[in-house]
């Protein structure tokens, strides 16, 4: 049945309110980290020495490889928006293709990196950590649970780019409504953006 | 509505079948879904209530067990915070009524909003799970406080998640509606003229974005101490459980305004109403929403006067708890103004409102001597501040909440309640309230402290007063929902503007149709609470 309908209907497509959305959706994730940054910053506070001494058990090296896949991650997902925008959609899903390439480059470096802690026994409960000092069971379990929630963001990021794929494909986002391929961008930015203030707090401030 | 436009189904007759209701994307739906569930708690949680008075009624165990008391006050607390008074207004009320209110058919996200009452379920099955196994539900008290938390037996990680996930469903509120009032106002609507209600949901729905990621967060991590025993929080293995508390009340104390907040808004829609007059001071109002909010994320170290705080922290935290109290007073003064010369219309949700005033002042003082250092000594963990949170809540709140559930009873459901039956209920849970609460403030100054099954002697008349007070709230109650239950079914039709109200919601049917409007809704001139009426009444005069 016909209906009247509001020129300010809430179930109109509004490019606007979707980015809107994200923003503030960001900000909430934003304060979610921020609650451990704080935990992060006091504990370093109290406990300077054993943080320290904790850091030099990271690799360094894998750390700055993954800060450099990031980094580039970001790049090809801003540029498949610029491609979108321009109306080649190939381009864009190739860029996105490659933004969740370097997710899963992370998570593997990630899966090393977690790996040998593991053997180590570095693991909050395992034997090996429950015989650390206060302040160094603080560091690993802080670097447990930040990397942790940022590698959860990361999944859900190439999860979240993904289904944009999809829907470029059915042609459900294009160059007119591009607002869900850039709000991925903004979340994964995001994700890029927490890593950047995780890698000089766990592996650089020696 | 014109003669020739076809006759719209209401939003109940449009779609049939349980999966219309519970996977709808009308806001009007979800709200009332909200109303059912939360009510459903409410009434739990306060029955709960109840229990614990009559085990007060005398000295010693008369009911329950000391290990039995303390979960029943937890319970009572979660479902009450969590489950009820921080969803109650803006969840039931503000989904109905938002869209309607700023002229528009749904919220901006209307799909994120049925994932918002999804959540809100699933948090609910958390919470009620932890009680039938293992040790039972939490004993800690709402709070949580470590290190008792992390060393308790009973399912505290249950009940923790739960209140995690009821968070991501008022941050999903709370990003709705905040898109919402900016995009899709009605044309010629601008940020001046929208109603206060609104502007209260506003003002909250930025305390429930920016504050709750905190609770999350810290909530997760009081898990991770319990299961991996990290020494975040327990003192015995180095960890600081000031931090906890710090963590914890950065969101708890912003929460009290996301309580509060919108039932001062839902004051400032039903004064102007039942006063038929422009509202006193609408800038004033509506800006001292945003202030309280803005305000309101300073004051959290009031709650740790006595766990441990440097003098001046303590001072700091003290001063900016006076501050709140400012933007408060001058909500007070502008709907005490409206009132005055106003052609007055006493009806049921305008005795809600003026019982909110009544409380929520009461509430307020008892606030402020709270909040300054010197006495918050004395009565700090006493049951003053038990009385002076629930004349907050609940004699604000959630008298705030009642006053809603009349005043758009008839939009909602195009019938009108029993108003004699619906006065009768009025007045005892007014006079119940504050015959329950107010012995409590005096107890308190006598110094009986909060969280006992048990107390001295002396202590007991006052005792038996408040629980004699909880029996007669109790009946009061169970009249006001029989009443509007029999209402709903069998009450007599409500026109769609009954109270003569000029705000968007009443420009439309009872109850509405599924898209809201048939037609283009008309702003009134000059502002949302610019009644003709009253201007040329106050022009003769």
């Amino acid at each position: 049945m016909d209906h009247f309908v509001l020129p300010n209907s809430g179930h109109n497509f509004d490019a606007k309110s979707s980015k809107m959305g994200m923003w503030l959706f960001l900000y909430t994730e934003l304060l979610l980290f921020g609650g451990l940054f704080l935990v992060y910053m006091l504990y370093r506070y109290a406990n300077q020495d054993a943080f320290l001494l904790a850091s030099f058990e990271l690799n360094v090296w894998m750390g700055t490889i993954n800060t450099l896949v990031l980094l580039t991650s970001s790049m090809t997902i801003a540029m498949s928006i610029t491609a979108l925008q321009k109306g080649n959609n190939k381009l864009a899903i190739n860029l996105a293709w490659a933004t969740i390439f370097a997710a899963l480059v992370f998570l593997v470096i990630k899966y090393f990196e977690w790996g040998a802690k593991f053997d180590h026994g570095y693991f909050p409960g395992m034997d090996h950590y429950n015989e650390l000092p206060h302040g160094e069971r603080l560091y690993f379990y802080l670097y447990f649970f930040m990397t942790g929630l940022h590698g959860l963001h990361v999944i859900v990021g190439g999860i979240f780019i993904a289904v944009v794929i999809k829907r470029i494909k059915s042609g459900r986002v294009n160059k007119n409504r591009i607002s869900l391929l850039e709000n991925s961008g903004l979340y994964w930015h995001l994700v890029d953006l927490i890593w950047i203030y995780l890698f000089p707090l766990f592996y650089l401030i020696h | 509505m014109t003669a020739t436009a076809l006759p719209q189904p209401n939003f109940f007759q449009a779609k049939k079948g349980i999966a219309s209701w519970i996977f709808t994307l009308d806001h009007k739906r979800i709200g009332l879904l909200y109303l059912f569930s939360i009510g459903t708690f409410f009434i739990v949680a306060a029955g709960l209530g109840v229990l614990m008075r009559l085990e007060l009624l005398n000295p010693g165990r008369d009911l329950m067990d000391p290990q039995t008391y303390n979960q029943v006050f937890t319970l009572h607390g979660v479902i009450m915070i969590f489950l009820f008074i921080i969803p109650s207004i803006p969840a039931v009320f503000g989904n109905f009524a938002l869209p309607l209110l700023l002229g528009t058919d749904d919220v901006a996200f209307p799909k994120l909003n049925l994932l918002s009452w999804w959540l809100y379920i699933i948090g609910a099955f958390f919470a009620l799970g932890s009680l039938v196994y293992g040790e039972g539900g939490a004993d800690t008290g709402w709070t949580f406080y470590a290190p008792y938390s992390v060393k308790t037996g009973t399912n505290v990680t249950p009940t923790v998640l739960a209140a995690f996930i009821l968070g991501f469903s008022s941050i999903l509120t709370g990003l709705n509606f905040i898109v919402t009032i900016h995009r899709l106002r009605t044309p010629g609507m601008g940020f001046n003229q929208m109603p206060l209600f609104v502007w209260s949901l506003y003002a909250t729905a930025w305390i429930q974005l920016l504050a709750t990621p905190i609770i999350g967060i810290t909530l997760l991590m009081i898990v991770a101490e319990r299961v991996f025993g990290i020494g975040l929080f327990d003192p015995s293995i180095g960890g600081d459980p000031i931090l906890y508390q710090h963590l914890f009340w950065i969101y708890s104390h912003p929460a009290v305004y996301i309580m509060a907040l919108p039932a001062m808004g839902i004051v400032s829609e039903i004064i102007p109403t039942f006063a038929q007059r422009t509202i006193f001071g609408y800038k004033a109002i509506a800006y001292s929403s945003m202030a309280i909010a803005f305000v309101g994320y300073f004051v959290w170290g009031h709650h740790m006067f006595t766990s441990g705080m440097s003098g001046p922290a303590g001072f700091i935290f003290s001063i900016l708890t006076f501050f709140v109290a400012i933007p408060t007073a001058i909500k007070v003064f502008n709907w005490v103004a409206t009132l005055y010369k106003g052609s007055i219309n006493i009806q049921v949700p305008l005795l809600f409102a003026l019982a909110f005033i009544f409380n929520f002042m009461i509430g307020g003082f008892t606030g402020l001597v709270l909040g300054s250092l010197a006495a918050d000594v004395h009565v700090h963990d006493t049951y003053f501040v038990v009385g002076h949170f629930h004349y907050v809540m609940f004699g604000g709140a959630v008298f705030a909440f009642f006053g809603a559930l009349h005043y758009w009873f008839p939009k909602i459901w195009g019938k009108m309640y029993h108003k004699a039956t619906a006065n009768v209920a009025f007045v005892l849970l007014f006079v119940g309230f504050n015959v329950t609460y107010f012995p409590m403030l005096i107890l308190g100054l006598q110094g009986m402290p909060r969280r006992y099954y048990d107390y001295l002697p002396e202590f007991h008349g006052l005792n038996m007063v408040s629980t004699f007070g909880s029996w007669i709230m109790a009946s009061g109650l169970i009249i006001m929902i029989v009443n509007l239950f029999i209402s709903w079914k069998n009450g007599a039709k409500a026109p769609d503007n009954p109270w003569n109200g000029i705000t968007l919601e009443w420009q439309t049917s009872s109850p509405p149709p599924l898209h809201n409007f048939d037609k283009m809704p008309e702003l009134p001139e000059g502002g949302p609470y610019n009644y003709p009426d009253a201007i040329s009444h106050q022009e003769k005069n």
